[in-house]
């Protein structure tokens, strides 16, 4: 087995595997650790710019992956126009560069308030990194590698089925820029991290909210309890 | 008719003196850990004042509460769909510096500072931090400052009065103020239910307590700024919001809550009430100057043969319903109509009523006398030091003539103890006012008797809370210590997550 073989064919089961566990086990064991572990009341004001830039970004450009993971198609037939290609390649290059502006300034902020600082935990950190290297090199490669929302569709999302196919198939991304193979490995690595990280707030979005009543009442049990009078 | 019953609360503030015992109490019992310094779930404000966190009634601001929406009413700082979109971020969220930064000194200055000229000072460090700070606010910072132009003239509920009706209260004859202290009102629309897009907080079902479920909240905190009276709050070290729990696990061995107990003026009274639930809405939603006696409607009389068998019908023990029948809350509010809910106009129906202060009457100063001159007894009251529109404000969406009338009865029957005690009055003038406010002299005597010499157990009716129907679902270790376990979290220690 190669060094590729090995990160391309067995390093992302190794994420994947532990993320599911992990998660699972983090959220059966611990419920009170799931939180966003929102620091707002902290520092207001420029968590408004870190954190809207961020969290529109990241989230666009993460449909955005996972429409082309699951239809790729969509993708190819869209762009078979030039115009909608450019529109397509638009929009996901500012969604990443807001992406990209959003955690920088979020790690600048975390570093520049002492009141921050106590809240900033080691895995805070090794998240941060993780996360500016996953956004940097998708914008670098946006840059010096284009049309990447055609070829993501071509070799990248046929070869993240072939993992999924447990069949995998690393000749797809064997030659690819480094850039490319980085921003690969570090998903896999972010997936890894998921469990250990506050990462768990993006699984509990309340969308339940939307449909629920307002008001929440719990009981104990409820039935008729027939007395004296 | 959908009968529920909910542990309800009544504050005599004329009773209240002040001393902050009630604070510390439920501080020391429930918020002395790390992330909770700066919360006070019970805290005692000066008023006129801005108050904690500082001009929390100015929903302009801190968009706490409900407002009218078509023909029902919404949430004033998020909808369903917005809540989703500002998730991010919040824009209404008050900061530590709202309420202010929690601080210790450096006691240990004191014993290891080299021996030299001066005495060695311990200097104030943050408790969040741990840097040394500057104090610029602290809890009950405007306590007793009713004439201070930062403090007392701020006060959210002069928006009332005309630039010149607020110069005048601050003439030095007319410097007068009294104690508000609040807690959690355990609403019957709570603002902090509604708003938690993960569903944390609720409503017990048996006995109305709101609480937040800590292993579900998810740090969103909508809880914080939809509660108008800005009684849930943020623990920034763990990450989860609380909140007051009406010292449930005392209620549920039958003692008041902490504050209650310790209240040194005796000024609370606890007990619980049947209500319909099905008129929550309807009450919620009316016009603002019916929202008083709405929400005193659909308060039930638990001596109805009606109310009593649809309760059973609808779950509630009996033994609650007998304690209904002796809520101290129930005659204060229903059957002697002296208690008000604070700020009705937010929409939450509280539970927690307040009877209003007689406030001192104005005077003047002749020849080195301090004189008021008071034509007749109820004259008095348009003398008071306090306008009544700022009381109106506070406690009826600035109807006057409630709170006139509230007033009005407690005059009647301070002046009935004293025809009858000291005998200077004329008694028939005593029987005008018995006759205007509706009062007998029996109901006269049991006000007096519940005011002013109640007994614990007059003062606390606390209804039988039947454990014993879920002690094995929920019974975790009960020997299990401080901080070791969570509020909530019966299991886990409450530590911040990863
Ligand atoms: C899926 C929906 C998501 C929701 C509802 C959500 C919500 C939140 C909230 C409420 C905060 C706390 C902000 C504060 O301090 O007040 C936060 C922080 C954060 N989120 Fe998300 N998030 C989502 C998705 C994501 C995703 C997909 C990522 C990354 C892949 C992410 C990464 C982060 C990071 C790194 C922080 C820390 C920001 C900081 O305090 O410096 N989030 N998120
Ligand atoms: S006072 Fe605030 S925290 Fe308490 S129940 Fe009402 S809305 Fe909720
Ligand atoms: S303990 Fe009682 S008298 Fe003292 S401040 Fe609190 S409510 Fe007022």
């Amino acid at each position: 087995m190669t060094f590729s073989d090995f990160m391309f064919g067995v390093f992302p089961y190794m994420c994947i595997i532990i993320a599911i566990v992990a998660t699972t086990w983090r959220y059966v064991t611990d419920k009170f650790s799931y939180s966003s572990l929102s620091s707002q009341f902290l520092e207001n004001r420029q968590l408004f710019w870190g954190s809207i830039t961020w969290h529109y970004g990241i989230l666009g450009v993460l449909t955005a992956h996972l429409v082309g993971f699951f239809i790729p198609k969509s993708i190819l037939w869209w762009n078979m126009e030039p115009v909608r290609l450019y529109i397509l390649e638009t929009t996901g290059f500012v969604l990443g560069l807001m992406a990209l502006v959003g955690i920088i300034l979020l790690i600048i902020r975390r570093f520049s308030s002492s009141r921050l600082k106590v809240v900033t935990s080691n895995m805070d950190k090794i998240l941060y990194t993780v996360l500016f290297i996953q956004v940097l090199t998708g914008v670098l490669t946006a840059i010096f590698y284009r049309w990447g929302s055609s070829w993501y569709s071509g070799f990248a999302v046929p070869y993240l089925w072939s993992i999924v196919e447990l069949r995998p198939d690393v000749a797809l991304v064997d030659n690819l820029p480094l850039t490319v193979q980085i921003h690969i490995l570090n998903a896999f690595f972010l997936l890894f991290l998921l469990p250990f990280t506050r990462l768990v707030h993006m699984l509990s979005v309340p969308i339940k909210y939307i449909w629920r009543p307002h008001q929440v009442v719990r009981w104990n049990s409820r039935k008729k309890i027939l007395g004296p009078f | 008719m959908e009968v529920r019953a909910q542990v309800s609360m009544t504050f005599h503030l004329d009773k209240c003196i002040g001393c902050h015992t009630c604070s510390v109490a439920c501080k020391n019992i429930w918020t002395d850990r790390k992330g909770t310094e700066y919360m006070w779930w019970n805290n005692v404000e000066t008023k006129p004042g801005t108050g904690y966190p500082s001009k929390w009634e100015d929903q302009d601001v801190y968009k706490g509460g409900w407002e009218p929406k078509g023909k029902s009413i919404g949430l004033k700082v998020t909808d369903k769909f917005r809540g989703l979109a500002n998730i991010f971020h919040q824009p209404h969220l008050p900061t530590i510096d709202d309420y202010y930064e929690p601080w210790t000194y450096k006691y240990s200055d004191l014993f290891d500072s080299p021996a030299g000229d001066d005495q060695p000072t311990a200097r104030p460090v943050s408790l969040i931090t741990g840097e040394n700070m500057d104090i610029n606010a602290g809890p009950n910072w405007d306590d007793d400052l009713s004439g201070s132009e930062i403090y007392a003239k701020n006060d959210p509920n002069f928006a009332a009065l005309s630039d010149s009706e607020k110069e005048a209260l601050f003439e030095i004859e007319r410097l007068v103020f009294f104690y508000l202290p609040r807690i959690c009102n355990h609403c019957l629309n709570p603002g902090c239910v509604a708003s938690c897009p993960s569903g944390a907080l609720y409503k017990r079902g048996e006995d109305g307590i709101v609480l937040l479920d800590q292993n579900v909240c998810r740090s969103w905190r909508f809880c914080v700024s939809a509660c108008p009276y800005k009684k849930s709050y943020y623990n920034w070290s763990t990450g989860k919001s609380e909140k007051c729990i009406l010292c449930y696990p005392r209620l549920e061995t039958g003692q008041p809550p902490a504050c209650f107990h310790s209240c040194v003026g005796r000024i609370r009274y606890l007990g619980v009430v049947l209500y319909d639930a099905e008129m929550i809405e309807q009450v919620a939603s009316a016009p603002e100057n019916e929202l008083v006696d709405l929400q005193k409607e659909m308060i039930l009389d638990p001596h109805d043969p009606e109310v009593i068998a649809q309760a059973e019908k609808d779950g509630v023990h009996f033994s609650v319903i007998e304690s209904a029948q002796k809520s101290p809350v129930y005659k204060f509010l229903k059957e002697w109509g002296l208690a008000l809910p604070l700020h009705p106009e937010f929409r939450t129906l509280p539970m927690l009523f307040y009877i209003p202060p007689l406030l001192p009457v104005l005077g003047h100063v002749e020849k080195g006398n301090y004189n008021v001159d008071v034509e007749n007894y109820f004259g008095s009251l348009d003398k008071a030091r306090l306008p009544m529109k700022y009381l109106a404000k506070m406690f009826s969406a600035g109807d006057e003539t409630k709170v006139r009338e509230v007033l009005e009865k407690l005059l009647a029957v301070r002046m009935f103890k004293r025809a009858e005690q000291v005998d200077d009055i004329d008694k028939a003038e005593v029987d005008k006012m018995l006759e205007k406010t509706g009062l007998t002299p029996e109901m006269c005597e049991e006000i007096y008797r519940l005011t002013a010499l109640p007994t614990y157990e007059d003062r606390f009716v606390i209804p039988p809370m039947h454990r014993e129907y879920v002690a094995d679902a929920l019974m975790g270790d009960p020997y299990s210590f401080k901080a070791e376990a969570g509020i909530g979290g019966f299991k886990d220690r409450p530590e911040r997550g990863l």
